[in-house]
């Protein structure tokens, strides 16, 4: 009753093809944005910045570029932390020998480079699939874990392996406290997301689900599958890099190579799988069921007034992520995001049940 | 009973074609042609190569010998999307259509080789994007109206009955504008009213748009009906080759497939 | 990674002495302890490709007869290992073996209910993220039950160097007892593998199981048995693998990632070669071992980490099915 179509006439398919042509959904989704830019940091504290909504957003940045690979293309890839690395470690070093060079212009470059990389690592996509790719991406995690690790230029030669990034300027604006940082966030996950919407609703995209769903086919009507799959993996890589880069300077502060290691990689997976193969939405979800399960199971015993360790709560977190991932698969293999539409449509038909 | 038209030269030629697999021999020395806007039948029994054909003239399989003549050009192998960059179409016997994407966005994936908008315009949906994606929208709108799929246009494929199925996978081998379009059993597990309606679509498409069609089918009724000329194949090798009278006479043809006279 | 021991001095350590300069006795010497010292690393190799062919060896079946590749091999490894090791501690080992056993059993059973039933005929993706979702619950699962120290396995498995061709080589070669046992055991269960695959009405069974879920099914193949039987007997191999792997190691919970090593394995050897597993471990090993060794100190150590997956890469893309694999063909 509330959500319907029905009274929404469109007379050109331009104004069909407009993001939100349903009119609930744009006041949603408005709403939502406005929420978050200015009603989340009036109520929010540092705490809820720094432990919560700063790695969401990072997350749901590279949880979204694996999304366009794994979800839309259909190319599995356990690299992303490699991916991650290659971004922070670009931005680190841009920002360290080229003089002047800001840190957010730095971002974007630090992304182009995991661009390179990601199109070198994407080339065995062309002969292979399945998870046969799978291990293919994992000899790029572990090649990146010991090019970082190993090679000190990346480093700077530090001693200990780890590094501590400079601050975030632009044009004298400093973002150092918690509040600032979300809005950066915030500002990149809202912009790069809608890049992805365009990039997936237009021609690129189209072809990327062709190749997921039959590929042989997609070739024949003349999708080269080159192309489709290369620049899978490279708007992918680029969305990681940059979200690799902001993990590092703008959540950790400071780090060594295994923040990026492969159970990054598995985590970001699971967001995927979780939150919903090919869907923007779901990168979201899922993003934020995962930065939120350890810290509820932190929460939980205390609420219960049970005494756990740490290492019992981490085990029990393996758990429940691998029973999510296997009931996920069985029950809703398109994640969160399905069950978000199937709720929207019952909300068509209410109060009537079907 | 074929129409008048102004059926052109030859537009595909087929010349001594052998394809093999491991020891399997699916094709030997097969030569035929296919005049500019006719509509060809390959027929024969199971077995006997038809999609293999089908595949070799797509790029799909590379014969081991012989050659493909196509608007002037002879090439022994090709790769499918340079096929249909040179305007060949096809559909297949198991639906090949994209099961995850919804009937109109299957349709605009057939269009991809018309579009041209850049990487940038498309990440930021101004101008050359935009307008190339009404454009090309309109193109898809003409042909989901000319094949009555309206209603469908915004399922998901996976949710259709085969019938309307496969009326989309036709809808995107049109989409591409070919100048060849290849049809593998289009009418396989239809009941008569469908096949009457792929009849007709089949022949508004060669009538409007001029398209050659080359088209492998079981229903002899179609076949006769249908085309033009008609290629008959057996273990691999054609067995006949002529006008539909022509091989409904064919002793041979009789023998390996037809049975009793018709 | 400790580093390979030795008894000789590395090539690089001996300088600038020029064999040609030494008396003839003395550069075959040389010669001679170099080679004794090559031997050694090889040696070495094989034997950790050995540990590495157990883990494959189960990965193979549950893929030959099931079409999964399952990804939870290695968690399986940990999970039977630390179960025996726990059980010791509160009963004699004869028992603590049975019991183990039972519960890889169960373990098989819970799988083939919970998770392959549900998901037969999908897509092998969505089955092999399944065995990552097994991997992770098994992986907490085993060390909420059973702790997560490291814990020592002693079967009684003699240990002590032995030392071999000391006629030959001045010295002697270094090769571990227990290695040796590992092989030999090994060497036995690709046997019995073999035979059962080859020979038995099973055997012939997974393989059809392993070609097409469906049209086994349709011919009567009792489908979960099967599946119940497979993964019951990856659980045993898992077991044995953990068992020389937890004496040599300890049993921990790293003991899940090197089994990772595994699939660069299987991709060498060809999913569905039992033998395959076995030459692609020894391969992998060696290569290992040999890079470590010999490049290793050029370009700053720790190619073990990415030398296997590496090379798997390569194989990927010059012959993806493996050195004794199937090919794949994709009808259109």
């Amino acid at each position: 009753m509330f959500y319907r179509e029905v009274g929404e006439f469109k007379s050109t398919y331009a104004q069909e093809q407009v993001l939100l042509p349903i009119r609930q959904d744009r006041y949603f989704v408005w709403s939502l944005v406005l929420f978050a830019f200015i009603a989340v940091p009036l109520f929010a504290n540092a705490y809820w910045f720094s432990a919560i909504l700063i790695p969401f957003l990072i997350l749901s940045l590279a949880a979204l570029g694996l999304n366009l690979l794994v979800g839309y293309c259909g190319q599995i890839s356990l690299g992303t932390g490699g991916f991650m690395a290659v971004g922070a470690y670009a931005a680190y070093n841009l920002c360290l020998r080229v003089p002047g060079l800001n840190p957010i212009v730095a971002f974007l470059l630090a992304g182009g480079c995991a661009t390179l990389v990601g199109i070198f690592f994407g080339i065995p996509s062309l002969r292979i699939k399945g998870f046969y790719l799978a291990v293919a991406t994992l000899a790029a995690q572990f090649f990146l874990d010991w090019v970082f690790s190993r090679i000190a230029w990346f480093t700077n030669y530090t001693p200990s392996g780890s590094l501590n990034a400079p601050a975030i300027t632009l044009f004298d604006f400093t973002f150092d406290t918690p509040l600032r940082k979300y809005i950066l966030c915030l500002a990149f996950a809202t912009a790069f997301a809608l890049l992805a919407r365009n990039l997936v609703r237009g021609r690129l995209g189209r072809s990327w689900m062709a190749i997921r769903d039959m590929d042989v086919a997609a070739e024949i009507i003349g999708i080269r599958p080159l192309y489709a799959k290369l620049s899978a993996f490279a708007v992918s890589s680029f969305f990681i890099g940059v979200a690799g880069a902001l993990w590092a300077f703008v959540h950790l502060g400071s780090w060594e190579p295994l923040a990026f290691d492969v159970n990054r990689s598995f985590s970001l997976l699971f967001m995927v799988i979780i939150g919903g193969l090919g869907s923007i939405l779901g990168s979201f979800l899922g993003a934020a069921f995962i930065t939120l399960l350890p810290l509820f199971l932190n929460q939980l015993p205390a609420w219960l007034g049970l005494h756990w360790s740490t290492a019992l709560i981490s085990h029990l977190e393996s758990m429940i992520f691998g029973a999510l991932i296997v009931f996920f698969l069985i029950v809703e293999p398109l994640g969160l995001a399905r069950l978000w539409r199937i709720a929207k449509e019952k909300l068509r038909l209410w109060p009537f049940p079907h | 009973m074929a129409q008048a038209r102004n059926i052109g030269e030859a537009v595909l030629r087929i010349d001594g074609i052998s394809l093999a697999f491991g020891g399997v021999k699916a094709l030997t020395d097969v030569s035929f042609d296919v005049r500019e806007h006719e509509i060809r039948a390959i027929i024969g029994p199971n077995g006997a190569g038809k999609s293999s054909l089908l595949n070799v003239i797509n790029g799909v399989y590379h014969p081991q010998q012989g050659s493909i003549t196509f608007k002037g050009v002879t090439r022994r192998q090709m790769r499918p999307h340079e096929a249909a960059r040179q305007g060949i179409a096809r559909t297949f016997q198991n639906i090949a259509l994209f099961k995850g994407m919804s009937v109109l966005d299957n349709i605009m994936t057939g269009r991809n080789l018309k579009m041209h908008a850049g990487f940038l315009a498309q990440a930021f949906w101004y101008g050359p994007a935009r307008n190339e994606e009404i454009a090309h929208r309109l193109v898809v709108e003409r042909i989901i109206d000319f094949l009555q799929i309206e209603a469908i246009r915004k399922t998901p494929v996976g949710r259709l009955p085969y019938g309307m199925q496969k009326r989309v996978e036709l809808a995107r081998a049109l989409a591409a504008e070919p100048s060849m379009l290849l049809l593998d059993e289009p009418m396989a597990g239809m009941n008569v009213e469908e096949k009457e309606d792929m009849c007709r679509f089949i022949l508004d498409v060669n009538d409007e748009f001029g398209t050659t069609i080359v088209l492998i089918e079981h229903d002899m009724g179609v076949v006769m009906d249908l085309s033009d000329r008609v290629v008959v194949l057996d273990y691999g090798r054609k067995i006949g080759d002529g006008t539909p009278d022509e091989v409904r006479s064919n002793q041979a043809v009789i023998d390996a497939y037809l049975g009793v006279q018709h | 990674m400790p580093k390979a021991t030795r008894s000789f001095p590395l090539p690089e350590e001996v300088g600038a002495v020029h064999t040609s300069r030494l008396t003839p006795h003395a550069s075959r010497q040389r010669v001679a302890q170099t080679m004794g010292f090559f031997l050694e690393v090889l040696i070495g190799g094989l034997m950790a490709g050995v540990l590495y062919s157990l883990v494959a060896l189960g990965l193979v079946l549950i893929f030959k007869a099931s079409g999964v590749f399952n990804f939870a091999q290695g968690a399986m490894v940990l999970f039977a290992a630390l179960s025996l090791v726990r059980l010791m501690e509160k009963m004699p080992l004869p028992l603590a073996l049975l019991v183990t056993c039972v519960i890889m059993f169960i373990l098989a059973y819970a799988i083939e209910r919970l998770v392959l039933r549900p998901l037969v005929n999908q897509p092998g993706i969505s089955l092999f993220m399944a065995t990552l979702g097994i991997t992770f619950f098994l992986e907490g699962f085993g060390q909420t039950l059973w702790g997560s120290d490291i814990y020592k396995l002693d079967l009684g498995i003699p240990k002590q160097p032995l030392i071999i061709l000391d006629n030959v080589f001045n010295g002697g070669i270094l090769v571990g007892s227990d290695d040796l046992f590992a092989t030999v055991v090994s060497g036995a269960l690709v046997v019995v593998l073999a035979i059962f695959f080859q020979k038995t009405r099973i055997g012939r069974a997974l393989r059809a199981v392993a070609d097409d879920h469906q049209a086994a099914q349709s011919i009567g193949i009792p489908l979960n048995q099967i599946w119940l039987i497979v993964w019951t007997v990856a659980g045993l191999v898992a077991l044995v693998a953990g068992i020389i792997w937890g004496s040599r190691l300890g049993v921990q919970f790293s003991l899940s990632l090197i089994a990772l090593k595994a699939l660069p394995v299987v991709i060498l050897g060809g999913f569905t070669s039992v033998p395959g597993a076995i030459i692609g471990g020894l391969i992998i090993g060696v290569g290992e071992k040999m890079s470590e060794v010999y490049l290793g100190p050029h370009i700053g150590g720790g190619i073990e980490n990415w030398f296997a997956y590496t090379l798997a890469l390569a194989f990927l893309l010059i012959r993806p099915e493996g050195l004794f694999g199937e090919k794949i063909i994709d009808r259109v």
